[in-house]
């Protein structure tokens, strides 16, 4: 699910950088109320070991296939969704660096796809209210704890992935990157994201499980039953309302009809329906010279028009003449890799 | 399993390749994220019919890998993570896409190859350009350089740390699958039953082992961050060189170069 800059428009890259940004500031002044200093190294090891347990290969008996490890709902039932969040951001921010696994661009967007919906969604939506309820009660705490863990780590780990899936979708379409029609690239990431969180939610909760029976004061809010600030309904019920106003409101957004007052105001002739007001869309309301000058303030400011650079839509870039400028500068460019070539090797011989 | 010691070896080779000395390792931290950043966000605006108008942006990383002597090869190995997704998203295009954009005698090109091809390039230049910064900055100047830009002091101490620590995990991994593997000769992969002891094991032990680096560091005078006594010195020619890019950028961006020099052969 790592995002290429080639994906991402720079508005919209932008937008998820200030919102990842906002979210690690969040982070790291929660955290230093607490000493962060002591946990770093903590943190720091953790962040390796899930990095190098993504490494590695999870098959799945009898259907020969295998899944992988993302680690968000793990690392913020260990070091807290604030620690979780800040350790997710360096295992992103080191994959995109030296792996080239998703663009320096698009790591703001991978982070709020990948990190915030697994620490902060997986934990304070999931996790810590099924760990804190008194679901399971009458079969002993270990074992009431033990299927928790499990319940918690799937239901995570597959609302946070599809959560992140439908990010990717929404902020591709927003880009428009793609010519593939919303609800077919929402059919074809949903499904499959689907199948690899529920195998992540599986190895995760493997690991927890095994965990909780070693050592389990590292796990978060385990044997702290009835401690919890909201019932476990209730946070469901807050869950599908976010999902559903976030779903649908962006879906809307996604739409190429006109929002609802431009369809009152001009319609929508030319796709076959009403044509209500029948306003001019360049032309229309009343003017005045204040409108006039805002206006050309607008012009001149907006930086980023419709989110493109202005004037991007020149149609200068598919003549014969552009296609032969390219070629011109493609042979420059080989020219320049002989050239280092001869150099390099020249220097190579005067040091022999 | 192939992909850890893959994982080692090419973080390895990445130090190495960093440790050099050409006029573009030598350069000032601060000016390279500048121009590799300003880079990235001009090469994806281009429209995704602007074939010939990125095409000029070409000459960057050209440039660069040259006067820097980091094999191209290397760089293209390491499109194979990231190329897969951008081309899928970019397949569908000539499928769905039939506005006819360029006419060559009698073939026609339709807008949908011709998105495909720049999506494909913006996905290559860009990522050529990341490669290009982390191959010529080592990672402690990478950090000093995030700290000159305020980035918070537990991130970077993070990241620093986190890069130290892979190396170790790695390693352990390796061996703990390599020991796996020779006790479960027809097993492909983990088996189902082993997904929790293998990873749990470990990460007990890495917590205990935090805890004893922690002391290490307290003990060794680590208080809340490190200090970065050898980031190079800003020069002018960093800042000429920042500016002198930006700037570069900007006007490649605004006039299509390429149509220009073509229409200096075709009239």
């Amino acid at each position: 699910m790592h995002m290429a800059d080639a994906l991402l428009a720079p508005a919209v890259a932008a937008t998820m950088y200030a919102a990842s940004a906002v979210t690690v500031g969040a982070s790291v002044k929660t955290l230093k109320k607490d000493e962060t200093t002591a946990k770093l190294p903590t943190m720091a090891v953790t962040s390796a070991l899930v990095f190098a347990g993504q490494m590695i290969n999870y098959t799945i008996p009898g259907t020969g296939s295998s899944g992988h490890l993302c680690g968000g709902v793990m690392l913020s039932a260990l070091l807290g969704p604030q620690a979780g969040f800040l350790s997710m951001v360096v295992i992103l921010a080191i994959q995109c660096l030296f792996f080239a696994d998703g663009g320096l661009l698009a790591l703001g967007a991978n982070c709020w796809n990948m990190a915030f919906y697994g620490c902060f969604v997986g934990y304070y939506l999931l996790w810590r209210p099924i760990m804190t309820s008194r679901l399971f009660g009458g079969l002993g705490t270990k074992a009431a704890t033990r299927i928790k863990i499990v319940l918690s780590s799937v239901l995570g780990c597959v609302i946070t992935l599809q959560l992140g899936a439908f990010s990717v979708v929404l902020e591709t379409t927003a880009s428009g990157i793609t010519e593939l029609p919303f609800g077919a690239f929402v059919g074809i990431m949903q499904p499959i994201h689907l199948a690899i969180g529920l195998v992540e939610g599986l190895i995760t909760s493997a690991v927890l499980v095994f965990v909780y029976e070693a050592r389990p004061e590292l796990l978060r809010d385990v044997n702290t039953a009835g401690a919890a600030r909201y019932s476990l309904k209730t946070t469901l019920v807050i869950l599908a309302v976010v999902v559903a106003v976030v779903g649908g409101g962006l879906s809307l957004a996604a739409s190429g009809n006109p929002d609802g007052l431009e369809w009152s105001m001009f319609g929508n002739g030319e796709s076959g329906y009403s044509e209500n007001m029948g306003l001019d869309e360049e032309d229309y309301g009343i003017s005045s010279g204040a409108a006039e000058l805002a206006g050309s303030i607008q012009e001149k400011t907006a930086f980023l028009p419709d989110y493109a650079f202005a004037g991007s839509d020149s149609s200068l870039g598919t003549t014969v003449s552009g296609l032969l400028g390219s070629a011109i500068v493609a042979g420059a460019a080989v020219l320049v890799c002989m050239a280092g070539g001869f150099f390099r090797r020249k220097k190579a011989d005067a040091k022999a | 399993m192939d992909k850890l010691t893959k994982a080692r070896s090419e973080l390895r080779e990445m130090d190495a390749l960093a440790a050099g000395n050409s006029p573009v390792h030598l350069l000032y931290p601060l000016s390279k994220l500048a121009v590799t950043v300003a880079y990235i966000v001009f090469v994806v605006s281009y429209s995704k019919y602007d074939f010939s108008g990125l095409m000029i942006m070409v000459l960057y990383p050209v440039l660069m890998f040259q006067a820097s002597g980091i094999p191209v090869s290397l760089c293209f190995y390491r499109l194979r993570l990231v190329l897969p997704l951008v081309c899928a998203v970019g397949l569908v295009n000539p499928i769905l896409d039939h506005t006819p954009l360029i006419q060559l005698g009698s073939l026609v090109i339709t807008g949908g190859w011709v998105s495909m091809v720049t999506l494909m390039m913006k996905g290559t230049f860009s990522l050529m350009a990341s490669f290009l910064l982390i191959a010529t900055t080592p990672i402690d100047s990478l950090c000093a350089a995030l700290r000159k830009l305020y980035a918070p002091g537990i991130l970077v101490t993070l990241l620093l740390l986190t890069y130290r620590y892979i190396g170790v995990m790695l390693e352990q991994v390796s061996v703990m699958t390599e020991a796996y593997r020779l006790r479960a000769p027809g097993q492909k992969g983990l088996h189902i039953s082993a997904w929790g002891s293998f990873l749990g094991q470990l990460l007990l032990r890495s917590m205990d082992r935090a805890e004893e680096l922690y002391s290490s560091m307290v003990l060794r005078g680590f208080r809340s961050e490190f200090h970065y006594a050898q980031a190079p010195p800003c020069r002018a020619s960093a800042v000429v060189f920042a500016a002198g890019c930006i700037g570069l950028f900007f006007l490649a961006r605004m006039v299509n170069i390429p149509a220009l020099l073509g229409s200096l052969i075709v009239r």
